[in-house]
């Protein structure tokens, strides 16, 4: 970064002071969330009192719960499956080809993106039940694969935007077909973006709920079976696992920043996860 | 692109296009065929075309009511994460030296935490039994607990402010990070000062980021029925949980096809509309 | 004279590394003043401080009485013409020119005035209404030029504005620069890399090397009178010479000529620059004591590459030492030849990195001081 970026400006207090309240607003339920998964009052009242593990321990007894992760996992490692799978080919089509109706297909494979999950969900219950398919993990699985596409889409977009075409180019002139340039020059520089992509679906796929909603059927993933505990009642419990979950979302995504950014080196703009991208 | 043989193109098209037609297209076309039927008093979905689904939604007054509240919500909502979004943005952007990045994954952080996490956090501390009433009344600011923190549209509007404020920030941030810093070398030297620059170089050149942050931040609270089921009550409903009903305990499918639908078309015009505005907009 | 910029040993580090060396330099009011040297130089930070986007470490930069350095750049009575232009992709040339005038609040009909007599004066006025995305990048500069000079600043600052055209549109928009400073009379403060165009459009070149001056000097001067090695072979071509002086003779290799000065006190041997072109073939042969004062020496010719109106030789000495010369056009030379230079064609220069940097201040009438 060279001086020239900011000529040594200060930046304005006023300015300063206001980024530090909204970065406040948005850390402070955070904060507040993991701080009274300790308290020994359980949630509400201030200040926290009695510091315990209370909560945790009633947490890691739960099987009820757990048996939920393993479901939310599954679910998971299946839906980056699919959205990879099919967002692979989506972004090396759109990045690369021309075809008739092309704007349409971007269109579409985007919608998912930022339609609100409740009309995705919807269409497919519709769906499944017009099909005669009974709801279950498969349908979740179905529902997530499909509305992460354009996720997966738009992070390798990205990435296949950075590559050297030239190289490719190189490929094909030394006498390697398609299929061969894609496996030993396309996808190994791809790897990185892959991977950020499989990690920001992953973490997506763990939180979803908007779709998996409709689509449930008597296996619940983590995110619905807190929901619905959270209908019954508020327990500290729930800070517990809250915190544990946020935890490893943080984890998750330095990672993905950490890779995502790897590929941009000496680069100052850091990617944004639109469509207005594309 | 002659590169690309056909066999290619197809290989790479033809198998994304294939099942989003099959997973988005076609269940979007059900839902189109559900909001022209109807539900026959025996709680079966009669498969008769008509048009009652939509005379129902324009003549019974709760539908444009709780509409119309939703939009409003929703503008509250897109405002205030733009006024929080934008500042911080620009800050980062063209202020921020040494911890940049550290600081733009401090925003990104909140995004990607579970929405059900953040939404519970704000029910715990919104409640009369929760950490705000409580620090109030530790300090002695109020005697009682406050009851409209919670279960109120203001709940609502403040969680989904809190949950779409990193929305807005991206795009925003992107487009600024864009914006060469010698055009405002440039404005400088031609002696305009600092919030003359902002205001006539650096804002202009970030339109296209706002409305791009605007109009995720705008769609995703429309529909979002999450946060009012948590935080919001009777007071705080919202057209999308209308709907949900509508798939649950009150049982008429078609109707919410209908609702949905609805908003389906309002979505992809409003992101049509966008999308033309930004075209003219582009400069590059 | 009081000079129109003053600039008293600027001092810019980046991290640790010392970009400007204390550099000194005085401009003269309208003249058209070139800051020439490679790249990390620090010849665009001495730019960007002047035009108040890079803060001086330590130092002074003085203007009409005022000191510059504590002003923001947007109060400074000084302009730039960016490399890249920097034109405002969202507002039309006219706009992009009217940007100043209308940031300092000027009137509107004044404006107008202003802005169309800019636009006349680059060849723009067609294309007023463009988006600067359209035009070419001869198109963009000329914009750039017209929205910097619109403002009558006291300084221009150019910063390497024609680096990114091609030869001959290169060539054509430094005739017109050199026209448009002598009509508008504005002191021109320009940064390149580029000596040839340095000495085709400079009243006066200031020659950088690491953030310190080697020489400022107009550019007849500076090619017939190098300072130092690195000028000499920084502008245009030359042969450096590695001369051992005793006896009054100065003596590189097997060539040897008369020469009264002295020894350096620590025995290095003196350097002489002798530009190609000084050398050529030996006159007709027969006369064998020299006439005049030329030198002669012998050399055999290993290239001959054709130039147009002269071919440049590549020569190797019987002591091995490498030359080249430029000679007339003619036949294919081969073997040994004889070759001769006038004495006072072979230049003293100081070692590269030798003394203080250079503080390259006017004096009374014409150069600079010594």
């Amino acid at each position: 970064m060279t001086s020239a970026d900011t000529n040594g400006r200060k930046v304005a207090p006023w300015l300063a002071a206001y980024s530090a309240m909204v970065y406040a607003f948005l850390y402070l339920p955070i904060l507040v969330l993991v701080i009274y998964s300790f308290n020994g009052q359980g949630i509400g009242g201030f200040p926290p009192r009695g510091w315990t593990l209370n909560w945790y321990s009633i947490l890691f007894a739960d099987a009820g719960l757990w048996s939920t992760v393993l479901n939310s996992l599954l679910v998971a490692i299946a839906g980056v499956g699919i959205s990879i799978g099919l967002g692979l080919p989506a972004a090396l089509a759109l990045d690369r080809t021309g075809f008739p109706g092309k704007a349409i297909f971007r269109r579409i494979v985007l919608l998912p993106l930022i339609l609100p999950g409740i009309i995705t969900g919807l269409s497919l219950l519709m769906f499944f039940v017009a099909a005669g398919m009974k709801l279950s993990l498969r349908t979740i699985v179905l529902g997530h694969g499909t509305a992460l596409i354009s996720v997966a889409t738009t992070e390798i977009f990205a990435g296949l935007q950075k590559l050297d075409r030239a190289q490719e180019e190189a490929s094909l002139d030394l006498g390697a077909n398609h299929w061969k340039t894609f496996c030993r020059v396309t996808l190994p520089n791809l790897r990185v973006s892959i991977i950020a992509a499989a990690l920001l679906i992953f973490t997506l796929s763990m939180d979803e709920i908007a779709v998996s909603f409709f689509l449930i059927g008597r296996e619940n993933t983590l995110p619905l079976e807190i929901w619905s505990r959270l209908r019954r009642g508020i327990t500290p419990e729930l800070n517990a696992i809250s915190t544990l979950i946020l935890l490893f979302s943080i984890a998750l995504i330095v990672l993905w920043y950490r890779l995502r950014t790897r590929t941009e080196r000496g680069s100052q703009t850091a990617p944004a996860l639109t469509p207005a991208g594309m | 692109m002659s590169m690309y043989t056909r066999a290619y193109k197809a290989a790479v098209a033809v198998p994304p296009l294939l099942w989003v037609v099959v997973f988005l297209l076609l269940p979007y076309s059900i839902l189109f065929c559900y909001s022209f039927w109807s539900v026959s008093p025996l709680q079966v979905i009669v498969h008769s075309w008509n048009f009652d689904n939509y005379r129902e939604l324009l003549h019974n007054p709760i539908y444009a009511l709780v509409l119309f509240r939703s939009m409003r919500i929703a503008t509250t909502v897109t405002l205030l994460a733009l006024a929080l979004g934008y500042p911080l943005a620009y800050c980062l952007s063209f202020f921020a030296t040494k911890r940049k990045d550290l600081l733009y994954q401090l925003v990104i952080i909140p995004l990607w935490v579970s929405y059900l996490v953040r939404g519970y956090a704000w029910k715990t501390i919104l409640g009369s039994d929760g950490v705000l009433n409580g620090f109030l009344q530790y300090f002695h600011l109020t005697r009682h607990p406050v009851e409209f923190f919670l279960y109120s549209p203001f709940a609502v509007i403040l969680t989904l402010t809190h949950i779409y404020t990193p929305f807005t920030f991206l795009p925003i941030y992107a487009s600024l990070e864009h914006i060469p810093r010698n055009l405002v070398e440039a404005s400088h030297d031609l002696g305009a000062s600092p919030f003359k620059t902002f205001w006539r170089v650096v804002f202009p050149l970030s339109i296209p980021g706002v409305l791009a942050g605007a109009t995720f931040a705008f769609v995703l609270t429309l529909g979002d029925f999450l946060a009012p089921l948590l935080v919001g009550g009777p007071s705080g409903i919202m057209i999308s949980n209308i709907v949900v009903s509508l798939f649950g305990a009150a049982y008429n499918w078609p109707l919410g096809a209908a609702i949905s639908l609805c908003m389906l078309l309002l979505v992809v015009g409003l992101l049509t509309a966008v999308e033309r505005l930004e075209k003219k907009l582009s400069y590059s | 004279m009081t000079p129109l910029l003053s600039i008293r040993s600027l001092i810019k580090r980046f991290g640790d590394r010392e970009v400007l060396r204390g550099v000194s330099l005085d401009v003269a009011s309208g003249e058209f003043l070139t800051i020439l040297g490679e790249s990390g130089s620090g010849k665009t930070t001495l730019l960007r401080m002047i035009a108040g986007f890079e803060q001086p470490d330590s130092g002074e930069i003085w203007m009409d009485n005022e000191r510059l350095e504590r002003l923001p750049a947007y109060q400074r009575p000084v302009n730039t013409v960016f490399q890249s232009y920097a034109l405002f992709p969202h507002l039309s040339v006219r706009e992009n020119v009217a940007y100043g005038l209308r940031a300092q609040g000027a009137a509107r009909a004044e404006i107008h005035a202003r802005v169309e007599q800019a636009l006349a004066m680059v060849k723009m006025s067609e294309l007023a209404r463009q988006a600067p995305a359209r035009l070419s990048g001869g198109q963009q500069q000329r914009v750039a030029l017209a929205r910097a000079l619109v403002n009558r600043p006291k300084l221009l600052l150019l910063d390497e504005p024609l680096s990114a055209l091609d030869a001959n549109l290169r060539r054509q928009m430094q005739t017109e620069l050199k026209s448009l400073q002598r009509e508008v009379g504005i002191t021109f403060l320009f940064v390149t890399h580029d000596q040839e165009e340095a000495m085709a459009l400079s009243d006066r070149i200031a020659l950088l090397r690491a953030g310190g001056l080697e020489q400022v000097a107009t550019p007849r001067e500076i090619y017939n009178r190098p300072e130092t090695a690195y000028v000499a072979q920084f502008i245009g071509q030359t042969n450096i010479l590695r001369a051992e002086i005793g006896g009054g003779v100065a003596c590189a290799g097997s060539i040897a000529w008369r020469c009264g000065g002295s020894a350096n006190s620590d025995g290095a041997p003196a350097l002489f620059s002798l530009r190609p072109e000084s050398i050529r073939l030996a006159s007709a042969a027969g006369t064998s004591s020299p006439s005049g004062d030329a030198v002669r020496f012998r050399a055999r010719v290993v290239t001959q590459t054709f130039g147009g109106a002269s071919d440049l030789l590549e020569i190797v000495c019987p002591d091995g030492q490498a030359l080249r010369a430029r000679v007339l056009s003619g036949d294919m030379l081969e073997g040994e030849q004889r070759f001769e230079f006038d004495l006072r064609d072979a230049v003293a220069v100081r070692a590269t990195g030798s003394g203080a940097p250079f503080a390259g201040a006017l004096s009374a009438d014409k150069g600079p001081a010594q």
